[in-house]
């Protein structure tokens, strides 16, 4: 079966589209985690394909749907961290052969397709619709709402993997050479990590709005307190640390104003979600919850990286699309899971939603009121990336699990879990859900 | 403050391959003289160049542009962890957001070369200087010539 990228006619990029026309038609039913590894170890069953089809069958044993019953697969077929397998470095063959292979040889292990799914679920014997969405979670589940919503598909899979191998990544091929392309040099040349961007804007923002960076100590400690009550989450499986800001504060610049715990942690790790019609819903095994929107962010910055101002106009513009497809105004927000890895974009976010009232230049004084779990205006409450490790999909699990109250230590308490948004990864390009205990 | 050492590489810029799409950029740099792409049909600057237009989407009014080498630091972090090796000895040191003065909207990175560590003046005028790559390719890097406006 031939998988391709969504089209552009799947996403609502554009503001005055009204409300959306499966609003409340669709649901999200089950879910279902991996374990969390730092790096590959090299089994087959820890491979990024063995924990695909674990965190695949977990969805749709949590839902209580025979697989037979599954027509649609939506997945993200790039699994990479920022590792990629070495050159030259022999195959791990052993891994590779103890499952159905394609023609790829690293699918499974430094990617995964739709067809090495396939050819490994036997039991998924009524698929009859593929569709990758790139890049993140946020990405494949706004395809498989549309794709719901659309009659594309009745009952469908979500599915976003990671993988991560030995060593430190981005240090190697090009950024170990002694010469790069033209068309990257006019980038990569200064030698600016991933977080660059990000830590300018905050640069930014601090020195317009008169903030400053251990400001978000809070925010950092409130979101690994929240993850280390995530128990599907790296840090709470793995290194049970809370950060204090005093750890926050003393951490080693990566670009300064971004330390080490503004930036997450890569992990491998697989996350499966199940989704069908409303209808359908009400009968299976975990309450629904509903899809009330999805809109996307693609904008494009003018050069090479966005500024203040054009963040700001983008998380304004998104929020603008956010409630207007979902007919709901940011006062009907029970807790927001705006995405975190950078911790340092997350105010951006929220400022953008008017998030309890929130301006812009305002949430970093927020954060030092109570945002816990436990009061009446939560943030992250998933803890995020920063709270679980990298995966991009911990805010979504979390506003299920929530609206499902059964997030378990991390169920909210100071609201009543009603209505939340989700989504990323970046203020400036990414795909945004809003879910809710009720259809509309 | 930042120093490049060419003895062995150490320090010093990767160098560059100029491919089809940026090597007028490249051999204006050579020529020190800093060039953009410009849409003529839009009138519209863009930087990193692109095979057609952001705006209006064609390719065939495309050009390059003279600009006047002067602009001003918008903002600026400072690197301590960076992936490229050549730099790695260099730690930290400044990468700063430049925007042009012909259209502020054009941004270049910059080291700031003669600008201490962390003592960036943020809203300066800086102006391009052109400095030679480990392979000795030149590169369009910036000066601070006046304090912040």
């Amino acid at each position: 079966m031939k998988t391709s990228p969504a089209p552009a006619s799947v996403y609502r990029t554009a503001e005055g589209l009204g409300l959306w026309e499966h609003r409340g038609n669709v649901a999200a039913v089950g879910i279902g985690h991996s374990p969390t590894f730092r790096r590959w170890d090299g089994t087959p069953e820890n491979s990024v394909g063995g924990i695909s089809l674990l965190a695949l069958r977990r969805a749709m044993d949590d839902a209580g749907v025979n697989p037979a019953d599954i027509d649609g697969l939506v997945m993200d077929p790039s699994t990479t961290t920022g590792a990629f397998w070495p050159r030259g470095k022999p195959l791990p063959w052993e891994a590779i052969n103890a499952y159905n292979r394609t023609d790829e040889p690293l699918d499974g292990i430094t990617g995964l397709s739709a067809d090495w799914i396939l050819a490994n679920m036997p039991e998924l014997t009524g698929i009859e619709f593929t569709m990758y969405g790139m890049g993140c979670m946020s990405n494949a589940i706004v395809v498989a709402a549309q794709a719901i919503g659309d009659g594309r598909a009745r009952t469908c899979l979500v599915l976003k993997s990671w993988h991560n191998l030995e060593g430190r990544y981005y240090q190697g091929g090009a950024n170990a050479g002694n010469a790069i392309p033209g068309s990257s040099a006019i980038r990569s040349l200064w030698g600016t990590p991933a977080c660059f961007g990000t830590a300018v804007q905050f640069a930014e923002y601090c020195r317009k709005y008169g903030k400053s960076h251990d400001m978000m100590a809070p925010f950092i400690e409130n979101s690994r307190q929240n993850g280390l009550k995530f128990p599907e989450g790296y840090w709470a499986q793995h290194r049970p640390e809370e950060i204090t800001p005093e750890d926050y504060e003393a951490a080693r610049w990566i670009a300064k104003p971004a330390n080490l715990f503004d930036n997450d942690m890569p992990i491998m790790v697989s996350a499966a979600y199940l989704f069908t019609t409303a209808e359908s819903a009400r009968h299976l095994k975990q309450k629904p919850v509903y899809v009330l929107n999805h809109a996307t962010s693609r904008t494009r910055p003018r050069s090479l990286t966005p500024t203040l101002d054009e963040v700001e106009a983008d998380t304004a513009r998104t929020a603008r699309k956010i409630y207007e497809g979902a007919g709901i105004t940011a006062d009907d927000l029970s807790f927001e899971n705006m995405y975190d890895g950078f911790a340092l974009f997350h105010q951006f976010h929220i400022e953008g939603l008017g998030y309890r009232g929130l301006k812009f230049g305002e949430a970093l004084d927020f954060y030092q009121t109570d945002i816990s779990i436990s009061g009446p205006n939560p943030v992250s409450p998933s803890g995020g990336n920063i709270g679980c490790g990298r995966s991009r999909f911990w805010m979504h699990t979390d506003c299920i699990q929530q609206i499902q109250q059964r997030a378990g230590a991390r169920q909210v308490t100071g609201v009543k879990p009603e209505v939340a948004v989700s989504g990323g990864p970046m203020p400036v390009g990414g795909n945004y859900m809003v879910w809710s205990a009720t259809p509309g | 403050m930042r120093r490049f050492v060419s003895k062995n590489g150490e320090g010093m810029k990767q160098g560059v391959d100029p491919d089809e799409l940026t090597r007028p950029f490249w051999e204006a740099a050579n020529e020190h003289r800093l060039v953009v792409q410009n849409c003529a049909a839009c009138d519209r600057l863009q930087h990193p160049p692109a095979r057609s237009c952001h705006r209006c989407g064609s390719g065939d009014a495309l050009e390059w542009k003279e600009v006047s080498g002067r602009g001003r630091i918008y903002n600026y972090g400072v690197v301590h962890d960076c992936p490229i090796r050549l730099l790695q000895a260099d730690q930290p040191f400044n990468v700063a957001v430049i925007m042009l003065n012909d259209d502020p909207g054009i941004q270049m990175y910059s080291h700031l070369p003669g600008t201490p560590v962390d003592d960036v003046p943020v809203g300066a005028d800086v102006e391009v200087v052109f400095e030679a790559t480990a392979n000795g390719q030149k590169v369009p890097e910036w000066r601070v010539v006046a304090e912040a406006r």
